[in-house]
């Protein structure tokens, strides 16, 4: 498909009206700022996945009978509830990034892990703290007579977990995580503190070099205003399509 | 499985006798404890890791930090200070934003839903270059000219999204008055604004407390996001102090004794939401 006359209107925009989107009609600036997005995208994506995944193992993890396993636990959902994302990503970045990283040639330092890697780190991570809470909750909603049937009928811990306890308080936990997922999505925008060239931290660069702040700051909350529409709206879709017909928690 | 009375049964028999105060309060407190210990455990420990790294003749890391620690306060305390701050704007913003949305007029109604929506999804860092980059960083006011800092500037930003979230608890809590309240009040021939104001909103009240103060515990967990734009607050001072010292062995105790000030700070206010909502909790 040819863009170009989509190109040109901006460009007239720019010339009749003052309103300067070079991401538009810049190849420069086009091709860095659709980078910015799909790194945005790609480290959201990547988050909502293991945050998730991190709430399922942590929730499992909450009902062991091990006590200093359930203390652990606990002790994770704390620290990372309580304390600035910033903060964290920083401890992880800078300090923890330090000692995980070599001495090479001339006495740089390179990294083992890259930034992008400790942001997805980093907010899966507090992402998932939220979620083991969430899905706690939705565990407990879960009645006990449907747990005690599955132990009768001679399910293991695990198994009943899987196959009878997840999926029901998956179901419960819904809103709640819908909730929490669209936190997570506003809040990758932080790894530009560690400059993981995303969306927020390449506009900046665009807006230092064309001089276009509110240009691109509207851009930017277009954008993110849409990408969170786009995940309530998934959300919502699989909330409605994991429905079970006629049970009410 | 840990679990709370089981009250879900219909038949009428032996129905569990249950005091008023939860019985699991105490225990519940002793392992919540030993997570502050822990993470205090783990501030320690890099001081002392630290301590064994630093090189011969270099001050002890405790000193440093302790140099410092004035500074790091003052810093915290402005982190504080902008909370208390959002937290006000945002919510005599907010709750107004709130009711205009249960407005009868449909263009209100649909604008005050816009506004919050809006403010609701977008991330609170681009909110923060927003007010930062595009307010004045001067008014003059009567012909005097009045400057703005950067600090008041990310207040604002920062009272934005709160506003919005304030918005929909307002709304959320209204609507989860039964509908039966207002019908009733309707009868007793109240008018719309006297049973929003004497009937529906000091019923919200209560309900909107736990969350409030959640809402409280995540903008002081985001106030360090200003230091990106500038702020120096406790962030910036830490990485300015980090920087002037220039000792790779700092970076860990350092960060975490900001970890750690900032857990103490949030996490009875987290417990206390906890209590709150079991006590409100209507079974």
């Amino acid at each position: 498909m040819d863009f170009t006359p989509l190109w040109d209107w901006f460009r007239w925009l720019h010339g009749a009206t003052g309103i300067k989107l070079t991401i538009f009609y810049d190849s420069f600036d086009r091709w860095r700022f659709f980078n910015g997005f799909l790194t945005s995208v790609r480290l959201q994506a990547i988050c909502l996945v293991l945050s998730v995944a991190v709430g399922v193992v942590g929730a499992w993890l909450q009902g062991a009978r091990a006590r200093p396993l359930r203390w652990a636990v606990q002790g994770y959902i704390q620290i990372f509830r309580n304390t600035p994302p910033l903060v964290q990503l920083y401890f992880f970045y800078f300090a923890l990034g330090y000692y995980l990283s070599v001495e090479g040639e001339a006495g740089l330092r390179t990294a083992l892990i890259g930034n992008f890697t400790w942001a997805v780190i980093c907010l899966s991570l507090y992402a998932g703290a939220f979620n083991v809470e969430i899905f706690r909750a939705g565990i407990e909603a879960v009645p006990k007579e449907t747990v005690e049937a599955a132990e009768a009928l001679g399910y293991s811990r695990l198994r009943a977990y899987v196959f009878i306890v997840l999926p029901l308080a998956f179901r419960i936990s819904l809103p709640a995580l819908n909730n929490n997922l669209v936190n997570l999505v506003k809040t990758t925008t932080i790894s530009y503190a560690i400059a993981v060239p995303e969306m927020l931290y390449v506009a900046n660069q665009i807006w230092s070099d064309e001089v276009n702040v509110p240009e691109m700051m509207n851009v930017l909350l277009v954008i993110y205003v849409s990408l969170v529409g786009v995940v309530v709206y998934a959300m919502n879709k699989w909330e409605r399509a994991l429905r079970v017909p006629g049970y009410v928690s | 499985m840990r679990r709370g009375v089981p009250n879900r049964a219909e038949l009428p028999v032996l129905l569990p006798f249950r005091l008023a105060a939860p019985a699991e309060r105490p225990p519940a407190f002793a392992p919540s404890l030993s997570w502050g210990l822990a993470l205090a455990a783990v501030f320690a420990l890099s001081v002392g890791a630290a301590e064994a790294q630093s090189g011969a003749g270099q001050p002890a890391i405790l000193a440093t930090i302790w140099k410092w620690a004035p500074l790091l306060a003052q810093g915290f305390a402005l982190n504080i200070a902008i909370s208390f701050l959002a937290m006000a704007i945002g919510t005599a913003l907010g709750a107004p934003l709130g009711l205009c949305q249960i407005s009868l007029l449909p263009p209100v109604r649909a604008g005050s839903w816009f506004v919050t929506q809006f403010f609701r999804n977008s991330p609170w860092l681009v909110l923060l270059f927003y007010c930062m980059l595009l307010l004045p960083f001067e008014v003059s006011v009567a012909g005097h000219i009045v400057p703005i800092p950067g600090w008041l500037k990310s207040t604002i930003g920062l009272s934005l999204p709160v506003m919005a979230n304030v918005s929909e608890l307002v709304r959320g809590a209204v609507r989860s008055i039964p509908y039966g309240q207002w019908e009733a009040a309707d009868a007793l021939a109240f008018s719309r604004r006297q049973i929003l104001w004497m009937i529906i909103l000091p019923q919200c009240v209560k309900r909107m407390t736990p969350p409030w103060m959640n809402l409280y515990a995540i903008l002081t967990v985001a106030t360090p996001l200003t230091s990106v734009v500038g702020v120096s607050e406790a962030m910036t001072l830490t990485r300015d102090a980090l920087a002037s010292e220039a000792r790779s062995e700092l970076l860990v105790p350092m960060y975490s004794l900001l970890l750690v000030a900032f857990f103490v700070y949030c996490y009875p206010i987290s417990r206390a939401t906890a209590a709150l909502e079991k006590r409100f909790a209507v079974k």
